[in-house]
């Protein structure tokens, strides 16, 4: 077992595997929930999987410029948390029971 | 001094501009001096560029001054430019200097209506747009003029348009001008077409070198001559001309007599080596339009009661003599006549103008008689006007007419023979005409009570203003013949002038039959003249005739009837049909597309569901289709 | 060793990920994603970007999760949604074929470009206890040098953001007749 654990090098390929993964069950989830929050949370999936491969390839291609691409994912992703559930605050503040096929206002 | 040419009809577009803004504030006689100061200076200027081309050789007497690049379009290239050569200026001298004495004439002859500075202000942009025809170095020039002229005849003819039948003729005139206009635009359209350029020295330089194919020729050609004969009032669109006397008298000296119908002869002359690059039956057409109009018309003005119609019908006449001289090739004779017919139409016009204004605006002659001891001035200066159209020698009309008919009877002997019939003819009519006004018995005073009660019914004299224009043009009508006496190569000063506008075009009759005997054919046609003034004089004057004056020749052979009842009854229904077809076929087109496209908008509407995820799963199925191209892309 | 951290950390971020999609309580899908962000972090300590990682934990899980929470409570959502019954037909197979298809496709790329991925940059400080704060330092001077810019603006918009959402999500007073 120890033998098998110091043989085998997780590569960067793997971590880049597991952000695409990550990326699918994200938009998978963004599709199939009704829960504006929820919905919101698994966007936030995939900002994370987005990360991550950043992440892994800095350090593969020895760059440093990887890491910061993700510091400044991370503040834009923070300050649109902040926009977006404003905005859902002021949709839902009266109606607590909506979902997201309730606001259909765009409907043609 | 000829590229100051662009101020001949700057000057009369000056005083146009100036009545438009200031006329009201000018008024009486004011504005009327200034139009026609406008109008003499503009003569001023013509004569100092006369003099200048003068001084110069035959071959340098071609100048043209460009005012600017008017429509730089394409392969198109049309500059707003005035040529100054010896045709042009010979029709501006006297559209400036008998327009001036008509300016003059009118100021007296519009006293106290209350539109006098309208007169002007139309009457200034006529002489504009009538100097912009002649004096222009390609068709859309002449055009520009050609539609100035035909708005501003619109104009004047309804100026009294209260009267029912003053706008209804003005309507007649412009509509049937109308359709003349359409021949000259085809006729642009094809020599564009086929030389590339619209400026008479390109067509007459490619026409004179053979490069127009004589279908084309003939095709230009015979448009042009549509539009002449709308503008000029031949057969079968002359039925304007008589209506357009129910405008002003001066209106009708100036633009039916002296200046705006006699555009079509001066466009074909200016395009006469279009025409001598046609087929030879197309000077044959015009020759025989216009040797038939000629004798259409006076047989009509034999039986007219107006004063004014007779003249009007007289001059349909002599335009068709012109026209006969130019389908026989004689450009020189069809230009002296043109100039002798202004002076004398224009003279006997002012001097109808004077009797209506002396007999306080009445027209029919039946109701004149023995004026001549009352208007003394009027009646000699009237009488000077009949030798000179009767073609009595040595007035300027005996001259000319004799030269139109040397050379019809050079081309064709019927057309001779039919010019000789009407030339007798207009010696009748007009000797009738002056016994009818001015001798015999006063037939005036029966109507008297007739006319109602204006105060003194006795015919009088017309102020200095009418009467000094009536002086000078008596004066020229005396000795205009002398610029084309035939007694000799050096008295020929016209044939000289304008060799070099015509000299490819013009026949040349030196060694025909006519041209030997001449003098012959010149006694022929004195004795013609003198026995249609015989015959009046005993018709009318001894009474040893029978009055002939068949109702029929009154009616004009009920042409215009005829014209009325075609337009009026199937060209109607015609009409309503094409309006049909564009209410319903062209607009239905164009609607249809409209409610296609809203139908189509309608079903693409029900896409949109609003629903979010929906949406999410678009962007998805967009962003998995790309992502697979680019990796597709990479791999293979 | 390492194998044996990216095996923990790998489970944690996708039973994270999947508790996410899959809880109905809105609560337990925060927990999840909480779950989600902490196996995220051990993998940046992995790649020896301290850094992020705290940051991540901080920012994301600290105030992100928190402000997810807070709006749960404040408007009552916690009541759970109906997952059994899906109102756009065929929704949830064809958002199958689409997360599938996204991540074979990327999975595909990374696969077929796994040799070409060489050097190419001026390599990353990795923090050794000699020099506790390499990593952190490198990020500075890169970020406060070349980046400067950038990182103004970010700042810029921190600021819009927050005022922005401060105006939108205000209750207006009702003038007149009031509600």
């Amino acid at each position: 077992m120890s033998f098998m654990l110091s043989v085998v090098q997780p590569t960067s390929t793997w971590y880049l595997v597991l952000s695409a993964v990550l990326f699918g069950i994200g938009t998978i989830g963004v599709m199939v929930r009704r829960n504006p929050l929820i919905m919101f949370m698994c966007i936030e999936l995939m900002l994370n999987a987005v990360n991550l491969s950043f992440v892994a390839l800095s350090s593969q291609i020895a760059n440093i410029d990887g890491q910061v691409v993700v510091f400044f994912v991370l503040v834009v992703a923070a300050a649109e948390v902040v926009v977006g559930l404003g905005i859902i605050v002021s949709i839902m503040r009266r109606r607590t029971s909506l979902t997201v096929d309730d606001m259909s206002g765009l409907k043609g | 001094m000829l590229d100051l040419v662009w101020l001949i009809p700057a000057l009369p577009l000056a005083g146009f501009l100036l009545i438009l803004l200031f006329g009201r504030i000018l008024g009486e006689p004011r504005a009327g001096i200034l139009a026609t100061a406008m109008a003499a200076s503009a003569f001023v200027v013509t004569v100092g560029v006369y003099l200048d081309l003068l001084s110069r050789t035959a071959e340098e007497r071609h100048h043209v001054v460009t005012l600017f690049s008017w429509l730089p379009v394409g392969t198109l290239h049309v500059d707003m430019a005035l040529l100054a050569d010896p045709l042009s200026i010979t029709m501006a001298l006297f559209v400036t200097g008998i327009g001036s004495l008509i300016h003059l004439y009118s100021i007296g002859y519009m006293h106290g209506d209350p539109k006098f500075s309208k007169f002007f202000l139309y009457l200034n942009l006529f002489v504009f747009s009538m100097l912009m025809l002649v004096l222009g170095e390609n068709l859309l020039v002449t055009f520009l003029g050609w539609e100035g002229v035909g708005a501003c005849s619109y104009f004047l003819i309804s100026f009294w348009h209260t009267r029912d039948s003053a706008a209804t003729a003005g309507k007649k005139a412009f509509v049937t001008n109308r359709v003349g206009d359409w021949g000259m635009m085809v006729a642009m359209f094809l020599a564009f077409s086929a030389v590339g350029t619209l400026s008479y020295e390109g067509i007459n330089a490619a026409a004179d070198g053979g490069k127009i194919a004589a279908v084309t020729a003939t095709g230009i050609a015979m448009m042009l001559f549509v539009g002449a004969c709308g503008k000029s009032a031949q057969l079968p669109l002359y039925i304007w001309l008589p209506d357009a006397m129910e405008g002003p008298t001066p209106v009708s000296a100036l633009i039916h007599a002296a200046t705006m119908v006699t555009s079509g002869v001066f466009l074909l002359t200016r395009m006469a080596p279009v025409l001598h690059a046609s087929y030879p039956w197309a000077g044959d057409v015009i020759a025989t339009v216009g040797a038939l109009t000629a004798l259409f018309a006076a047989t009509v003005a034999v039986a007219q009661t107006d004063i004014k119609k007779v003249l009007a019908y007289s001059t349909v006449s002599q335009l068709g003599f012109m026209f006969l001289a130019i389908g026989s090739g004689a450009y020189v004779a069809a230009i002296f006549h043109m100039v002798t017919h202004a002076f004398f139409k224009a003279l006997l016009f002012l001097g109808s103008g004077s009797v209506i204004h002396g007999m306080h605006h009445e027209q029919d002659m039946r109701k004149m008689g023995a004026l001549r001891k009352l208007m003394p001035v009027t009646g000699f200066t009237f009488i000077i006007g009949w030798l000179a159209i009767a073609g009595i020698p040595p007035f300027a009309g005996f001259w000319s007419k004799d030269e139109v008919l040397l050379y019809a009877f050079a081309n064709n002997r019927l057309l001779w023979l039919i010019g000789v019939i009407t030339a007798l003819l207009t010696a009748y009519y007009m000797t009738r005409q002056v016994i009818m006004v001015f001798f015999g018995e006063a037939r005036w005073n029966d109507h008297a009570e007739e006319n109602g009660a204006h105060g003194d019914h006795t015919p009088h004299e017309s102020p200095w203003t009418m009467v000094t224009p009536l002086v000078v043009l008596a004066g020229l009508s005396i000795v205009g013949g002398a610029m084309q006496l035939p007694f000799s190569k050096s008295t020929k000063f016209l044939e000289h002038w304008l060799e070099p506008v015509v000299h490819h075009s013009e026949v040349s009759i030196a060694d025909t039959w006519a041209y030997s005997n001449k003098w012959l054919l010149l006694v022929v046609a004195i004795l013609i003249a003198v026995s249609g003034v015989v015959a009046a004089i005993a018709v009318y004057s001894k009474g040893k005739f029978k009055i002939i004056e068949p109702q029929i020749l009154a009616d004009a052979w009920r042409y215009d009837s005829a014209v009325s009842a075609i337009v009026g009854g199937p060209g109607r229904a015609a009409f309503g049909g094409v309006a049909a077809f564009d209410a319903k076929i062209v607009d239905g087109a164009v609607n249809g597309i409209g409610t296609e496209v809203r139908a189509a908008s309608g079903l693409l509407r029900k896409v949109q569901s609003g629903l979010v995820r929906s949406y999410a799963f678009v962007i998805g199925l967009g962003a998995v289709a790309l992502l697979a191209w680019f990796l597709l892309r990479g791999i293979l | 060793m390492e194998l044996f951290v990216f095996i923990v950390a790998a489970a944690m971020v996708l039973g994270g990920a999947l508790g996410v999609v899959t809880r109905s309580n809105p609560v337990h899908a925060a927990m999840s994603l909480v779950l989600t962000l902490f196996g995220i972090a051990v993998m940046f300590v992995s790649h020896n970007a301290h850094f992020l990682a705290a940051v991540q934990v901080i920012v994301y899980a600290g105030a992100i999760v928190v402000l997810f929470l807070f709006v749960i409570m404040l408007l009552g959502v916690d009541k759970a949604e109906d997952l059994s019954v899906e109102p756009i037909t065929n929704q949830r197979p064809l958002a199958a074929i689409i997360g599938v298809g996204i991540s074979a496709i990327v999975i595909a790329a990374i696969v077929s470009s796994r040799a070409g991925l060489g050097a190419s940059g001026e390599g990353v400080d990795k923090t050794t206890l000699e020099s506790p704060d390499a990593n952190i330092r490198q990020l500075a001077r890169v970020i406060f040098s070349d980046n400067v810019f950038a990182f103004e603006l970010t700042s810029v918009l921190l600021l819009v953001a927050v005022i922005g959402t401060v105006v939108m999500a205000r209750k207006t007073k009702a003038v007149g007749t009031g509600k």
